[in-house]
């Protein structure tokens, strides 16, 4: 029997971004707030102090950062038919743990959805007409507007002293930012970080192909930073440490460089690390969350008690305790019943690289530094010609010059021997890589469930995923990557490769870490697991944050959407929910 | 006009009782006693690792021996819950227990004798709303006849003066109270001044700087180089305030007199004691920019590459650092004092800044004494020290060695060794 711990207001399962926000609102409000953290705690000093934590072999090839494959992965196949089979060792993505969650490793790349992708149905339908979706695609409107997220966008860029240029403010467009972007209030807190060579060269030929670059949005500071809170942070020394590592300068905006130096000194608020959550508890009316069992270092089990339980886990960890929990009906792809583990989505992801004449100094970079065209992105272009729904950005990142993954070899360089060194000599400083980032319809075959065979280190079922590519990503995916081939040809290159993404989805190699759906938010009860207030349609007084409830994925990075949504979400809870605990929306 | 005004509204205050002296009226004596016991930092002492605040016995390294802070919760027992106030007022103001027991004067008596009576009342009011903690203190570990408290009439005799602040007249009411809090209940003297062979004050060098746990308080007085003299009342008042200015973050144990103490005084009394610190003479002739010293050129060059190694990135090349976040080097008054021994426990240990409200990032300089050794840092710490327009006395190899066996003591000998 778990032993019975004393109740707290809110409970927060899991500690990075999103729990991080929470914390804050839901402390400064005025409730007890515990999170539960499954890693351990960690901050800038001593944990991302250099030179230690520039190791790439540590951080990027042996993965200290990540989620323990050994403790908990998931299974996975490309369709009904296959037997999934566990992930042993991390590959297409690498969820974080620890105190900060994905939140300390990530690069910073701080985009906001466009006004399109939060009514991607209605849209699309307005539009091309509803025939333009093919059929088995299980696409939705989200349930908030692009207008409704505004100023919670903003709140999180503010905090995190994104570096940027407006292209629309307030709906004005400015020859230096995004044109395509939706309006934004104000202009970002911080200028653009410093160009790269790479950057510019990427500029210069993207005008000259007839598009419209800028300087991509990034959560590293261009200058010494002071947010809304008060934090601190120091301006960005291009190092070329962004992803996969925690950052030494207090220069990337994570849940510790923003918030947590206030969170934590909060007398109702705490924080228990090594501490991992196996189930929600529901009371027998399975109405109501009671509290959560978790599982701690010493492998024993607790009950917490809470009032307001807020699931704030990375996306996939999320759904996988929505299923141990029996929360909500399962998604049945053969009945199309059910809600729970519908509408994964991931990213589509191609790229084209470039072997230059110019040094381009790949060493001095950051997570976010980079160039980017917008005009084949969401909706920002005339689909009907194409026949495929979504886009994606093209980008050149100057993020690093690591000597173990980051550099590209021109095609048919051996992999071993003379060739390749002389190869390396000549392209090291000499190359860069396009990235065609792009968007995830969902479908009625891709979905989350739990696994019938395999286990974790806690003794419950590892969580499956059912996921393939479509012809609909891989036609749009074909066509944005063309067009970053142009840009790739004004650049001058001596040699360029184009990198297709071929064949199946495959969880081998990295792609990103941008799991999505699973527990969508809508305003169907019969197609969502969480209401527009990310507030579960069955239990009130559970909450779920993060990208499992995007309904379809986006051609962006994530992380400023989600920011954005949970501050959305806890707008709602203090305002609203806190007021008279219930349903914010009839069902 | 506004500084006429509040010029005007000290002064009418001062004129008043004794407990004018203390903070503006409308505070119960209650609530009064709370901000003078913050004032004192009284819980900084009086908290052990780990501990109840306020229930004492954390060591407190002397250099004759280790004593033990009191309980000064109202337990009855073990705590300070059956004195009187005139046996607290006595402890406060002539360092006697009741019993006639003789305190060390590691508790400032010799500082809080100037705080006015009224006000050492209102800390005992605050402190006996307290809830009582039980908690024995250990007896001193001192050495033989040191261990005779008796001896201490003799200390007094010699360094001790009891006697309730007084205004200097023709100084303003601000300037006053500025004074009042520093040389009273503040104790800034017993840290950033040089102690004699007793461990008393050496009061014709006061505030010229001194040692205190292994790092050199550094000099208060109007020294360009070493001193304040470069701050002004408001770079003064907003170190206290946030625990950062244009010039200087707090490190050390003045991290934590910023955390616990002076962050929470008010803007007012943080201008006073800003003005009364302003006031205070340089101590000797003042370096001149430009002062060329005669340094071997080696060991600079030396000192110069491991600059561009280990500091760049948040001091910047010019050693400007950033303003609001990384304390700039050039300028700095931490490094150029003739004792370099802060500047060294920063390289070796590393140093935290405090977090306060106006600025809660503890932004934090890792260790670097795992990685260089005693030479280099020598040749580090010379090198900045007479960089961007710096100028000091080399360090000796053996003086990094002394700190590095300080903090070894302190931290273990875990805390510097290479991963």
């Amino acid at each position: 029997m778990p032993t019975k711990l004393p109740p707290v207001d809110v409970l927060l399962v899991g500690f990075g971004w999103t729990a991080a926000i929470l914390g804050e609102e839901l402390a400064q409000a005025g409730l007890e707030v515990l999170a539960l953290e499954r890693g351990q705690f960690r901050d800038t000093v001593p944990d991302f102090a250099m030179p230690q934590i520039q190791d790439e072999l540590r951080y990027a090839v042996r993965h200290e950062m990540f989620q323990e494959p050994a403790r908990q992965t998931i299974t996975f196949r490309n369709n009904h038919a296959q037997t999934a089979l566990p992930m042993r060792r991390l590959g297409s993505f690498n969820p974080g743990t620890g105190v900060g969650g994905a939140g300390v490793h990530w690069n910073g790349q701080h985009w906001r959805f466009l006004p399109s992708d939060f009514r991607q149905r209605s849209h699309v339908e307005e539009r091309y007409g509803a025939d333009f979706i093919p059929e088995g695609m299980t696409i939705q409107d989200w349930g908030v507007t692009y207008e409704e997220l505004e100023p919670h966008f903003d709140r999180f860029e503010y905090l995190c002293g994104t570096s940027g240029v407006a292209g629309n403010l307030n709906g004005e467009i400015t020859a230096q930012g995004n044109p395509f972007e939706g309006p934004r209030s104000r202009d970002y807190p911080n200028p653009p970080l410093e160009r790269s060579l790479g950057t510019l060269l990427f500029d210069k030929a993207a005008r000259e192909a007839g598009f419209h670059p800028f300087p991509a949005p990034a959560s590293n500071t261009s200058r010494p930073y002071r947010n809304p809170l008060g934090v601190q942070m120091g301006k960005c020394t291009y190092c070329g440490y962004c992803e996969w590592f925690g950052c030494a300068n207090y220069s990337k905006s994570t849940p510790q460089t923003t918030i947590l130096p206030v969170l934590l000194n909060r007398s109702n608020f705490s924080l228990r690390t090594n501490c991992n959550v196996t189930r929600i508890k529901l009371d027998r009316s399975g109405k109501r969350a009671t509290g959560a069992i978790y599982v701690d270092s010493s492998g024993e089990e607790h009950e917490q008690p809470a009032d307001l339980v807020i699931l704030s886990a990375y996306a996939t960890h999320n759904v996988h305790l929505l299923l141990l929990s029996g929360i909500g009906e399962v998604y049945d792809p053969k009945t199309r019943s059910g809600t729970l583990g519908r509408n994964y989505a991931y990213q589509m992801v191609s790229g084209v690289d470039v072997f230059v004449e110019e040094n381009l100094n790949p060493f001095m970079g950051a997570g976010a530094l980079g160039q980017a065209i917008d005009d084949f992105n969401g909706d920002n272009f005339d689909h009907g010609p194409h026949g495929f729904i979504g886009g994606a950005y093209v980008a050149l990142w100057t993020t690093g010059g690591r000597p173990i993954l980051q550099h590209q070899l021109p095609q048919g360089t051996p992999e071993w021997g003379s060739a390749w060194k002389q190869a390396m000599a000549e392209n090291y400083l000499r190359s860069a890589s396009l990235s065609v980032h792009g968007s995830v319809m969902s479908y009625n075959d891709a979905h989350l469930d739990l696994d019938p065979t395999y286990r974790d280190a806690y003794g419950d079922p590892l969580m499956r995923l059912t996921f393939d590519f479509h012809d609909n990503e891989r036609r749009m995916s074909r066509f944005v990557t063309a067009r970053a081939e142009e840009i790739a040809r004004a650049m001058r290159p001596r040699s360029y490769t184009v990198n297709q993404r071929q064949g199946p989805y495959s969880i081998v190699p990295y792609q990103t870490t941008h799991n999505t759906g699973g527990a969508v938010m809508g305003d169907d009860p019969s197609t969502s697991v969480v209401n527009r207030y990310l507030q579960h349609w069955d239990v009130p007084n559970l909450f779920v944050m993060g990208a499992c409830v995007f309904p379809q994925n986006a051609g962006y990075n994530p992380t400023g959407t989600v920011g954005a949504l949970t501050y959305w979400a806890a707008e709602a809870i203090k305002t609203r929910y806190l007021k008279n605990p219930g349903p914010l929306v009839d069902a | 006009m506004r500084a006429g005004l509040t010029v005007l509204a000290g002064a009418a205050v001062l004129t008043g009782t004794a407990a004018g002296l203390a903070q503006e009226a409308g505070f119960s004596d209650i609530e009064r006693g709370r901000y003078l016991a913050r004032v004192g930092d009284c819980v900084a002492c009086h908290t052990a690792e780990g501990g109840e605040p306020f229930a004492g016995n954390r060591p407190i390294p002397t250099p004759f021996g280790t004593l033990y802070s009191a309980n000064i919760t109202p337990d009855r027992e073990t705590g300070i819950g059956g004195w009187s106030d005139a046996e607290f007022e006595r402890a406060m103001t002539q360092g006697m227990a009741p019993g006639g027991k003789r305190l060390y004067p590691a508790f400032p008596y010799p500082f809080f004798t100037k705080v006015t009576r009224d006000d050492i009342r209102a800390i005992k009011a605050w402190l006996d709303t307290l809830e009582p903690v039980r908690q024995e203190v250990d007896p001193p570990e001192l050495p033989w006849p040191l261990s005779w408290r008796a001896l201490l009439a003799g200390w007094n005799a010699l360094f001790f003066e009891e006697g309730v602040f007084t205004p200097v007249p023709g100084k303003s009411a601000e300037w006053n109270r500025g004074a009042y809090l520093v040389e009273g209940l503040g104790h800034c003297a017993a840290c950033h001044s040089p102690k004699n062979l007793a461990g008393a004050v050496e009061l014709d060098e006061a505030f010229e700087g001194g040692f205190g746990e292994g790092w050199f308080a550094p000099d208060l007085t109007g020294d360009l180089r070493e001193g304040l003299g470069e701050w002004s009342v408001e770079d003064i008042v907003e170190y206290l305030k946030t625990g950062s200015n244009r010039f200087s973050s707090a490190g050390g144990p003045m991290a934590e007199v910023v955390e616990r103490s002076t962050q929470h005084l008010t803007r007012e009394d943080l201008r006073a004691m800003a003005v009364y610190l302003e006031d205070l003479p340089a101590a000797e002739e003042v370096a001149e920019p430009g002062d060329v010293r005669d340094l071997d050129e080696l060991l600079m060059a030396e000192g110069e590459a491991l600059f561009v190694d280990n500091c760049t990135g948040c001091h910047l090349m010019s050693g400007e650092g950033q303003e609001g976040v990384f304390p700039a080097l050039a300028g700095s008054s931490v490094l150029q004092q003739e004792e370099p021994h802060s500047a060294i426990q920063i390289v070796l240990g590393g140093a935290e800044k405090p977090s306060t409200e106006a600025k809660p990032t503890p932004l934090a300089m890792p260790a670097l004494g795992w990685k260089l050794d005693d030479d280099e840092v020598a040749a580090l710490l010379t090198y900045l020290r007479n960089a961007f327009g710096n100028s000091a006395s080399p360090v000796e190899h053996s003086t990094v060695t002394d700190v590095r066996s300080i903090i070894e003591e302190r931290e273990g000998t875990a805390a510097l060794a290479s991963e």
